[in-house]
């Protein structure tokens, strides 16, 4: 049974379509992963914080508990104080124990001005623990120039946004003075240039060491505004930041809730890309239906002789079916491979852009479930192309064709 | 009636143990397409080994039909056929296959030999269907048979280098591969020239006469017919001369 040109146009039809299924499912992959790790992997899963507002329960609500009346009070306002976690040592000890929190990064956010000549620019200080956020958010991906670890060796030191220290042209090693809502003005020294990838957020951002930040606002050493958890299992997020904010009392967020518009988007474009990959497969399945048709019509006094001499139908549609097979996982497994090197290949290929400064070349996802899905649709695709002729021809009649000549 | 015929059918059996190798028992036959005509009306005639038949008619008289539904390979019609004393009737496409494959060997006019093939691996391909033997012992066997009809110098060629008569050799040494109990021939001679077609019938009388072998073979040679041991004459679907 050989049409080896056919057959062979066949294969590369299969090849062709699981190589660009790989390619462009692991391009589409890794391009996901991008985008979300640009919000998500700096996004703690769930995220401790209080809120200045006025409080609950007035103490008016308390006196007239018993009593049947209403209370007006006009022009209600938050006391003054900072919105701190009240007890966050106790909090901490407590995530600590728990067993599906996987890191725990505590955080101080300040409000402050940069001060540069007369003019005052606003800024947010995020005060950290420099190993801690390092291991849950990659702080040091994105340190661009300078030694993060400087942060929590020279007091006083800051990591500034890129667009910050543009606007304000100052280098490492030089001092900025900074303004806190108090009116505390503070100098700090630069060691280093922070870049996110997103500009709005690397004007006004920059970092501190948890220290520094709590001597800036004049608090003491158990001030601290977030609590950043890491979960063990990402999905239990919204569950678990119900339980924390009734347990301590505090307002949490879970990355879903603040994320939701990433899922949807890294949800449609795979969508987008396993359809295109499945519809490459089912065009190349019909190329082999095809060639296989013209290969029974072709070869009709050979099904014909082997049936007569003693070959049956199931015979005839094994042969042909085998074929099929043949074709879908010889081309099948070259297409993984070819796959795979498209899209080694397009990991090679430089992309440079300010917004991602870790990004040095086009991200690939190696996911072996891609291949896995290529592998199985090939076979199922090439399966049924192959099933339909072989039928057909299972059921030539030899008599028709033998008097035929 | 009907006991009577009962009473035939035993005798016939009996008879078969030893000798009747293939039984047509009233076989009638129609086409249906265009117009229902009937080819083939009430048939009925006995084979036994190592005879060398033949059946001769008009083109048309409806022989060829006749031994593609002794083949087993056409299946529409009614009556009775039996192979080595079994009938065929209500037998399944894969077990009709089978019967094909161990009892009945095919020469017909055109070769039907596959070119992918060597003409060793052709003749070899239905012993390997039946697999009986091993490869190693199938591949003997097929020398064998080719040098029987003097061609084993050919064997590892591709059919399409041998000439006509070569070509038809090979299809013989293919039909004799299982040692079937008939071989069945249909106009055999019919796409050869006088010298070859009498080297086939010449190998034809020789496997009947030293090997036993039965043959019933189609033709409308009368002069290859004269030579056979035992000559049915066909017309319009009926016997006349058996």
């Amino acid at each position: 049974m050989a049409r080896w040109k056919q057959t062979l146009i066949a294969a590369i039809g299969v090849t062709f379509s699981i190589t660009m299924f790989i390619a462009l499912l692991s391009f589409m992959a890794g391009l996901n992963d991008l985008l979300d790790g640009l919000m998500l992997n700096r996004t703690p899963h769930v995220r401790l914080y209080n809120e200045i507002k006025a409080a609950e329960n007035q103490p008016i609500g308390i006196f007239s508990k018993n009593k049947v009346q209403h209370n007006f009070i006009n022009s209600i306002k938050p006391s003054n104080q900072l919105p701190q976690i009240h007890n966050s040592d106790a909090i901490i000890q407590a995530l600590k124990k728990d067993r599906r929190v996987i890191g725990i990064a505590p955080k101080i956010i300040a409000q402050v001005f940069y001060n540069v000549g007369t003019t005052n620019l606003t800024g947010i200080i995020n005060g950290i623990e420099v190993e801690e956020e390092d291991k849950l958010f990659l702080f040091q991906n994105y340190v661009v120039e300078g030694n993060y670890l400087e942060l929590k060796t020279i007091s006083n030191s800051i990591i500034i946004g890129k667009g910050a220290a543009d606007n304000m042209l100052v280098n490492i090693g030089d001092r900025v003075q900074v303004t806190t809502t108090k009116g505390d003005q503070v100098q700090l020294k630069v060691v280093g240039f922070f870049q996110s990838g997103i500009s709005e957020l690397d004007k006004v951002q920059s970092y501190t060491s948890i220290n520094t930040a709590q001597k800036l606002l004049g608090e003491s050493n158990n001030y601290i505004t977030d609590i950043q958890i890491k979960l063990a299992d990402v999905l239990l997020a919204p569950k678990i930041a119900l339980e924390y904010k009734k347990l301590f009392e505090v307002e949490t967020i879970d990355i879903q809730t603040a994320n939701s518009q990433f899922e949807t988007g890294s949800f449609v474009r795979t969508l987008i890309s396993y359809a295109v990959g499945i519809v490459l497969l089912i065009v190349a399945g019909f190329g082999i239906y095809n060639i296989l048709n013209m290969m029974i019509f072709e070869k009709m006094d050979t099904i014909a002789i082997l049936k007569a001499t003693g070959f049956s139908g199931k015979d005839v549609k094994r042969v042909f079916i085998s074929i099929a097979l043949t074709i879908g996982i010889f081309g099948g497994l070259l297409g993984l491979l070819l796959g795979f090197g498209l899209s080694a290949g397009i990991d090679q290929i430089p992309f440079k852009t300010a917004s991602l400064p870790t990004i040095k070349t086009y991200p690939i996802n190696y996911n072996p479930i891609f291949y896995i899905i290529g592998g199985v649709f090939s076979i199922i695709t090439t399966f049924l192309a192959g099933y339909f002729p072989a039928r057909k021809a299972s059921k030539v009649d030899p008599v028709i064709i033998i008097r035929g000549k | 009636m009907s006991e009577k015929k009962n009473n035939l059918d035993e005798t016939k059996k009996n008879f078969n143990q030893n000798n009747t190798v293939l039984e047509a028992i009233n076989i009638t036959k129609y086409f249906h397409d265009p117009i229902k005509i009937q080819v083939l009306n009430d048939v009925e005639f006995s084979l036994t080994k190592g005879e060398f038949a033949s059946i001769i008619g008009k083109s048309g008289c409806g022989k060829s039909t006749l031994l593609y539904i002794l083949s087993t390979m056409d299946t529409d019609f009614e009556g009775d056929l039996k192979i080595d004393g079994v009938s065929m009737l209500k037998k399944k496409e894969a077990e009709l296959a089978k019967v094909r494959n161990e009892k009945i060997g095919f020469v017909f006019q055109f070769h039907y030999l596959l070119n992918e093939f060597s003409v060793l691996r052709n003749v070899m391909l239905p012993g390997e269907k039946l697999g009986k033997y091993s490869t190693k012992e199938i591949e003997t066997k097929a020398y064998e048979k080719l040098k029987i009809l003097g061609i084993e110098k050919e064997a590892l060629k591709k059919p399409n280098q041998l000439s006509g008569g070569e070509k038809q050799r090979v299809a013989i040494a293919r039909a004799l591969i299982n040692e079937p109990l008939i071989i069945m021939g249909d106009e055999p001679t019919g796409n050869l020239d006088k010298k070859n077609g009498d080297m086939v019938f010449d190998i034809f009388k020789e496997l009947a006469e030293v090997y036993q072998q039965s043959l019933l073979i189609v033709t409308h040679d009368n002069e290859f017919a004269n030579k056979t041991h035992r000559i049915i004459e066909m017309e319009d679907g009926k016997i006349i001369k058996k």
